[in-house]
């Protein structure tokens, strides 16, 4: 396999963006896996290759960061919150539903149709939204197995899913790594600018002051 | 007490995370036409501390950037919010991105940088699409680019997503991440004001402390120690989640108590009384009930033995095993461990076995004084402050649930259930 040309000159946009070419590489590899699914030896190649690095430079930095994955993940990409305070409130147990429902037994594990894959994740920013999932790193608020349970269902239906925080339907991996890399897809005015527990002491404050 | 929306106020209205919805930049503006060493005066004699969890003061790590000394020089904004427990620069920067941009414009042009990033974290999504999109509107309203808002000055930012690493967040880490290689972090001195980003004088700031800005160049001074303690000026989001009734984003002036945000949020889940809480993540020891009165501003809660730090304050009700939770933030801390000091990357791998021999019930009186040795080995030891962090849940709940500990190998085994503490236990 080969990186497709166009996206070799989308590499070197995202090199131009900076004062040191090389800062581009998370960019980059994010870009790798828009295109590929994952960081793949070619990505890491191509990568290698425009910055002037040796492979084992860029799969070192590669192998660093979770995001960037070895093997193929689903279509999308589950993400259960399991770090103390989402895991107490229940996301040990929407991650166990889940693991079981999917026949999925290990960490980004994919299901046999490729469209889902699952990954316990630390804590995402949301604390105030536990339990919180994530699908290609979309919020999903405020979650119970059951409901998790539906919404990977939803997803393996091929259904239209949308984020409690977010755009107005989940995008693919590969498009989300899209946005990741720097190219930016022209949906941040869909969704809304704040969920619930957001507002929580700004409408406190805006009812006492009246 | 009094709930003090500034960085929140916008939040809900009509699409605040757009030019029209935000504003017209006037604090930037008014910064300007200042000189840039007065703007830096300008917010050291504001008092703002770093939001970011330090405190340090953000005028003052301005200060220390050399001028005339014929480099480039960079501001980065740290959004790379991954404190467990640390939940408002995400919200923040989803609502409004702009007040953030306006910052970034401030504070480069304070310390002469041309080029600024925004280094946030990879894992959410729709908040960096709302960057991207305020960075192309400001560029195509001329407040960015090669004449910022008519002004002559340059200014270039650049968004920049993360790809999943907790250290990210450590500044000189995030700073070797930025420049594409391991997020690892380095030997200071040099600080970044010196040698920072590409070995040129940086400054790095958190989203929060940066968002501040605009807000006191725009009011003052003097408007803005109105807000809070002597020491600890201003107002701040405090991120109330876990066994609360409703957790959410409640900005305030330091200083406020747990007490009385607790009041104002409906109090602990009910039917249950409060057992502990992290006053700013898991890095800082957790606090009980006896600590419900404690100021919550940076010295308060350092002389209750903990630190203010990101002010995300889990709150864990009665049903909660402290051990399991001890446990779960450890696993947290070996995972996320970098690697590059010995210290922390062996130390928090071997605590994770002894504390999960302590859960299942088959651990024993030497294991809590194995965990406490280890954490002395830690602490201190390496390059950074993650290490310090792993050690801090498991110190402070030694000191205060012990018993519980104990109570653990008395009944080989964890005397809770798991499924009362989640928010969908039956009766919950």
């Amino acid at each position: 396999m080969t990186i497709p040309d166009v996206t070799r000159d989308e590499a070197r946009q995202l090199m131009a963006r900076y004062p040191k070419p090389r800062s581009a590489l998370l960019p980059m590899l994010h870009l790798v896996q828009s295109v590929e699914g994952y960081v793949t030896p070619a990505g890491i190649g191509m990568c290698a290759e425009l910055l002037g690095l040796t492979k084992a430079e860029v799969g070192a930095v590669a192998t660093f960061y979770t995001m960037y994955k070895r093997r193929p993940v689903g279509d999308y990409h589950v993400g259960v919150c399991t770090n103390t305070l989402c895991a107490v409130m229940g996301g040990d147990a929407i991650y166990d539903t889940l693991k079981d429902h999917l026949g999925i037994t290990q960490q980004n594990g994919v299901t046999d149709d490729a469209r889902v894959s699952l990954e316990h994740i630390e804590c995402n920013a949301a604390c105030d939204y536990a339990p919180v999932v994530m699908v290609n790193w979309e919020f999903f608020d405020n979650q119970t197995p059951e409901s998790a349970k539906q919404l990977v269902d939803d997803l393996r239906d091929g259904k239209q899913v949308r984020p409690t925080r977010g755009a107005d339907a989940v995008v693919t991996w590969k498009e989300a790594e899209r946005v990741l890399a720097g190219f930016y897809d022209g949906r941040a005015d869909e969704g809304a600018a704040a969920g619930p527990a957001t507002l929580e002491g700004l409408k406190l404050a805006e009812r006492s002051s009246r | 007490m009094k709930l003090t929306p500034v960085l929140s106020a916008n939040w809900g209205d009509e699409r605040p995370w757009t030019l029209d919805g935000y504003g017209d930049y006037a604090a930037a503006r008014k910064a300007l036409a200042m000189d840039p060493d007065a703007v830096i005066a300008l917010v050291k004699d504001s008092g703002l501390r770093g939001r970011g969890g330090a405190g340090f003061p953000t005028g003052n790590k301005w200060g220390f950037i050399p001028q005339g000394d014929g480099k480039p020089h960079y501001l980065v904004v740290n959004a790379d919010e991954s404190e467990p427990g640390t939940c408002k620069d995400i919200p923040l920067m989803l609502a409004n991105p702009h007040v953030l941009l306006e910052g970034i414009v401030i504070a480069s042009y304070a310390i002469r940088a041309n080029h600024a990033f925004i280094y946030v974290r990879g894992e959410v999504l729709h908040v960096v699409r709302r960057l991207h999109a305020a960075v192309q509107e400001a560029y195509a309203a001329g407040i960015l680019g090669a004449d910022a808002l008519g002004t002559g000055y340059a200014l270039d930012v650049v968004v920049h997503a993360g790809a999943g690493a907790y250290i990210c967040g450590e500044e000189t880490a995030l700073l070797d991440s930025l420049e594409g290689y391991r997020g690892q972090p380095r030997l200071r001195p040099p600080f970044p004001a010196v040698e920072g980003l590409y070995a040129s004088p940086t400054v790095i700031n958190n989203v929060e402390s940066i968002a501040s800005v605009p807000a006191i160049v725009a009011n003052g001074v003097e408007w803005f120690r109105e807000f809070g303690t002597e020491k600890s000026p201003g107002f701040t989001l405090y991120s109330l989640s876990g066994h609360v009734a409703r957790p959410g984003q409640y900005e305030a002036p330091l200083g406020v108590t747990l007490r009385e945000l607790l009041d104002v949020a409906g109090g602990v889940r009910a039917g249950h009384e409060l057992k502990f809480w992290t006053p700013g993540g898991s890095s800082t020891p957790i606090l009980t009930a006896e600590h419900l009165d404690v100021p919550l501003d940076y010295e308060g809660v350092g002389a209750a033995g903990s630190m203010l730090g990101t002010k995300a304050l889990q709150i864990f009700d009665d049903t909660t095993c402290v051990v399991r939770a001890v446990l779960r933030w450890t696993e947290f801390y070996a995972h996320e461990s970098c690697g590059k000091c010995t210290p922390c990357r062996e130390g928090t791998y071997w605590m994770v076995q002894i504390l999960e021999r302590l859960e299942k019930g088959e651990g024993d009186a030497q294991d809590i004084d194995t965990l406490l040795d280890a954490c002395d080995n830690i602490l201190g030891r390496s390059f950074c402050a993650l290490g310090d962090g792993a050690t801090s849940p498991i110190t402070s709940s030694v000191q205060y649930f012990k018993d519980e500990y104990i109570a653990h190998w008395e009944q080989r085994g964890c005397p809770f259930d798991p499924s009362a503490a989640t928010l969908f236990a039956t009766g919950a």
